[in-house]
C-alpha cells in the first residue's frame, strides 16, 4: 500500500536539499530571468520577415496567386478564429477565394504590403476590414520561453538528482528500508513540481511587472496548466533517469528528449504552416500542449474549458510516464 | 544455541568470475559473526545476498526465526560499505527521515545517546568526519530495532582512535542481544569482536570456527621469525615456512628451539618471536598477505 508517511519523509528531505543548495538555487532563478530579459531586448520589434496569409477552407494557394513570393499559407476552417488572428496580427491577411473576398487589419503594416501584393495578382477581390490588438512577437514568445525553461528545470533537475543518488548509493540505502518505488517516485515528482511552480511563479510575476507582457486570461488557469505541465515533464525526466547510473548517458538522453521539444513545440515560432509530419511529431511532445495551453490563456484569454483538451493530453502523458518510470526504476546496480 | 541464519551452498557468478563459490555457514543468535578476507574475496556480495538486495545463482539463505510472510527489511539492519547520505540534510533530520520510513520515531533519542551523536546533531551529513559518519550509519541501521545487524567493513578508513570507539559501540549493541554479521579485512577487529569467523578467499570459505579454536588448530605455541640471510644451510625443523625474506618456525618449545638455532651457528640478529594471530593464520592458509 502507498504509505503517506514514507512519501512525506522522502518529499521533505528532497525539498530541504533543494532549498539549502544556495548556488544551484540562485541559478534556478537567474537563468530564466536572463533568458526573458535577453529576448525582450532582441525582439522588442517584430522582425519576422515572412508574410502569412490565412486561407478559408482551402489547403493550397489558388493558382492565380502562384506568383506571390515570401508568403506562407495557413488553412482555417473557422472564420471567427481566422478573423481574430488577423485582428491580433498573427496572420497578415485572410482570403476567402470561393467568395472572392479578403480581410485585412488597417493597423498592420505587413497586412498593408500583403494586400498590395494580393491585389496585384488578382484585382477582383472584395475588401473587408478587421480591427484588433496586435499580439507582438514578445507577447507570443514569452509563454514559450517560460515553458521551455520549465521543461529544462523539470527534466534535468530531477534526472541528474536521481542519477547522482543512484551513483553514490543513496538509493541503495533507501532500498534497504520499507520504502516502495512508487512512494519514492511520487515524492520526487511532487517535490520537483512544487519547486518548479514556486520558481516559475516568482519569475513570471517579476518579468510581468517589469515587461508588462500580455496576460488576457486567468492567472489561476495558468497556475493549473503550470502544475499539470510540470508534473508531466518531471515524470518524463524520471522515466529517462529510471535505469542508468551514468551521468553522461542520462545527460545525453535528456538532451535527446529536450531538443526536439525546444524546436518543435512551438516555443520560438508557430508551426501552423509547417509540413504535416512535423505537426504530427509536435503533437507527441508534452511541451507542445503545455505551451499551447499557456499561450492561449495568456494571449487570447482562453478559459479552462478552452484548454481542457491540452490539459487532458498532458495528464494522460504524465500518468503513462509515471507508471513506466515506477515499473522500470532501478535502485542501483549490485556491484 | 539457536541459529538465526543458515546459508547452504551459496554461489554467485559475474560472468566468468565466481564471486561466491559454494559457501555454507550458520550464525547463532546473539553472536557476532565475521566474514574475513581480502578485498575482492566475495564478502560484500555474500552480505548483499543475505540482505536480500542481491540474488544468488544457487544455494539458499534461511532465517529460521523470521516468518517468511513478513518483510525481511523490518527484521534486519544494514550498514553498507559506501553509502552517501543526502547532501544538505542534517544528522537529526536524517535519523527522523529513516525513522519515518520504518513508521516509528521511538528509538531516535535512544540511538543518539547510544551512538554519541549529540555533539553534531545539527551538522550537515556531508561535513561529518569518518568516525561520526560510521556512527550515524550504524544508528540508521538500528533505527527500527532489528534483530540482526549487517555491517560491511564498518571501520575501513577510520583512524585507530575512531576504530576503537566503534568497536566499543559494536560490543554495546551485542550486549543488547542483537546478532551481528560483519565483514572486515582487519584481523585484529575480527579477533576483538567476533565469536565466530569464516575466512574467505576467491569466493570460497577456506576455514571457519571461533578465532581461538582456529588458532589452536593451526598453531602450537609461538612463531619465531628469522631473516633468511642469517641461514647458510637448511634448518632441521619440522614446521618451517618461507615468506619472502624470512623463515617462520612454528615452535611449541621456544627455549629448546632457540638453543638449537644457536647450536647450528645461526645468527639471532633480526630474530623475533610473537604469538600467532589471525593475520598469521590467513597467511598460513593462503600463502599471501591479507591486506595485499
Amino acid at each position: 500500500m502507498f504509505n503517506f508517511r514514507r512519501f512525506g519523509a522522502i518529499f521533505g528531505a528532497r525539498n530541504k536539499e533543494f532549498w539549502r543548495d544556495r548556488s544551484s538555487l540562485s541559478w534556478n532563478f537567474a537563468f530564466p530571468l536572463l533568458l526573458i530579459f535577453g529576448f525582450s531586448v532582441v525582439f522588442s520589434d517584430n522582425n519576422q520577415n515572412q508574410f502569412k496569409m490565412g486561407l478559408l477552407n482551402q489547403v493550397d494557394a489558388p493558382a492565380a496567386l502562384e506568383s506571390l513570393k515570401y508568403t506562407a499559407y495557413v488553412e482555417y476552417k473557422d472564420k471567427t478564429i481566422a478573423l481574430k488572428k488577423v485582428g491580433q496580427h498573427q496572420i497578415d491577411l485572410l482570403l476567402d477565394w470561393d467568395n472572392q473576398e479578403y480581410w485585412v487589419n488597417n493597423s498592420s503594416p505587413k497586412g498593408y504590403i500583403l494586400e498590395k501584393l494580393l491585389l496585384h495578382s488578382s484585382s477582383q477581390l472584395k475588401r473587408n476590414e478587421v480591427t484588433g490588438d496586435a499580439i507582438e512577437y514578445i507577447d507570443w514568445v514569452i509563454p514559450g520561453i517560460l515553458g521551455m525553461n520549465i521543461m529544462f528545470s523539470c527534466l534535468f533537475g530531477v534526472g541528474y538528482v536521481i542519477v547522482r543518488y543512484r551513483k553514490n548509493g543513496v538509493l541503495k540505502r533507501l532500498q534497504a528500508t520499507p520504502v516502495k518505488t512508487f512512494e519514492f517516485v511520487a515524492a520526487q515528482i511532487v517535490s520537483r513540481m512544487l519547486i518548479v511552480m514556486t520558481v516559475s511563479s516568482i519569475v513570471f510575476m517579476g518579468t510581468w511587472l517589469t515587461l508588462d507582457f500580455r496576460v488576457e486570461g486567468s492567472l489561476w488557469t495558468l497556475l493549473l496548466i503550470l502544475m499539470i505541465g510540470s508534473i508531466c515533464l518531471v515524470a518524463l525526466g524520471l522515466l529517462v533517469a529510471s535505469r542508468s547510473e551514468s551521468e553522461e548517458l542520462v545527460g545525453g538522453l535528456l538532451n535527446f528528449a529536450s531538443w526536439p521539444m525546444m524546436l518543435l513545440s512551438g516555443v520560438w515560432f508557430s508551426l501552423e504552416g509547417a509540413p504535416e509530419f512535423i505537426k504530427i511529431i509536435s503533437q507527441m511532445l508534452p511541451l507542445t500542449h503545455f505551451v499551447d495551453a499557456a499561450r492561449l490563456v495568456m494571449t487570447e484569454g482562453a478559459t479552462l474549458t478552452d484548454v481542457s483538451q491540452q490539459l487532458f493530453i498532458l495528464m494522460l502523458m504524465a500518468l503513462a510516464f509515471f507508471i513506466c518510470s515506477g515499473l522500470m526504476f532501478n535502485w542501483g546496480k549490485n556491484r | 544455541m539457536t541459529d538465526v541464519l543458515t546459508v547452504n551452498n551459496l554461489s554467485k557468478h559475474y560472468g566468468d568470475l565466481k564471486a561466491v563459490n559454494d559457501i555454507s555457514f550458520t550464525v547463532k543468535k546473539g553472536h557476532c559473526f565475521g566474514l574475513l578476507g581480502p578485498n575482492g574475496a566475495g564478502k560484500t556480495t555474500t552480505l548483499e545476498i543475505l540482505e536480500g538486495i542481491n540474488s544468488a545463482d544457487s544455494g539458499d539463505v534461511h532465517y529460521p526465526l523470521i516468518d517468511p510472510k513478513q518483510s525481511l527489511q523490518q527484521h534486519i539492519g544494514i550498514q553498507f560499505q559506501n553509502t552517501a547520505l543526502q547532501d544538505f540534510i542534517r544528522v537529526k533530520e536524517t535519523l527522523v527521515m529513516f525513522a519515518d520510513l520504518y513508521g516509528s520515531r521511538r528509538l531516535v533519542d535512544e540511538l543518539i545517546e547510544l551512538c554519541s551523536l549529540q555533539e553534531f546533531l545539527d551538522r550537515d551529513c556531508k561535513k561529518l568526519s569518518g568516525g561520526q559518519r560510521q556512527r550515524l550509519l550504524l544508528a540508521l541501521a538500528l533505527i527500527h530495532d532489528p534483530d540482526i545487524v549487517f555491517l560491511d567493513e564498518p571501520t575501513t578508513g577510520l583512524d585507530p582512535q575512531s576504530r576503537r570507539n566503534f568497536w566499543q559501540l559494536v560490543k554495546d549493541i551485542k550486549a543488547r542481544g542483537k546478532t551481528l554479521v560483519l565483514t572486515t579485512h582487519y584481523m585484529d577487529e575480527a579477533h576483538q569482536l567476533c565469536d565466530d569467523i569464516a575466512i574467505m578467499d576467491h569466493g570460497k570459505i577456506i576455514e571457519q570456527g571461533s578465532p581461538e579454536s582456529l588458532l589452536q588448530k593451526h598453531f602450537s605455541g609461538a612463531l619465531i621469525r628469522i631473516p633468511k640471510a642469517n641461514i647458510a644451510s637448511p634448518l632441521p625443523f619440522e614446521q618451517i615456512r618461507e615468506y619472502g625474506d624470512t623463515l617462520e618456525i612454528n615452535s611449541s618449545h621456544i627455549d629448546q628451539d632457540l638453543k638449537r638455532l644457536i647450536d647450528l651457528n645461526v645468527s639471532l640478529e633480526g630474530l623475533y618471536i610473537h604469538n600467532p594471530n589471525l593475520d598469521d593464520l590467513f597467511l598460513k592458509l593462503t600463502g599471501h598477505e591479507l591486506r595485499a
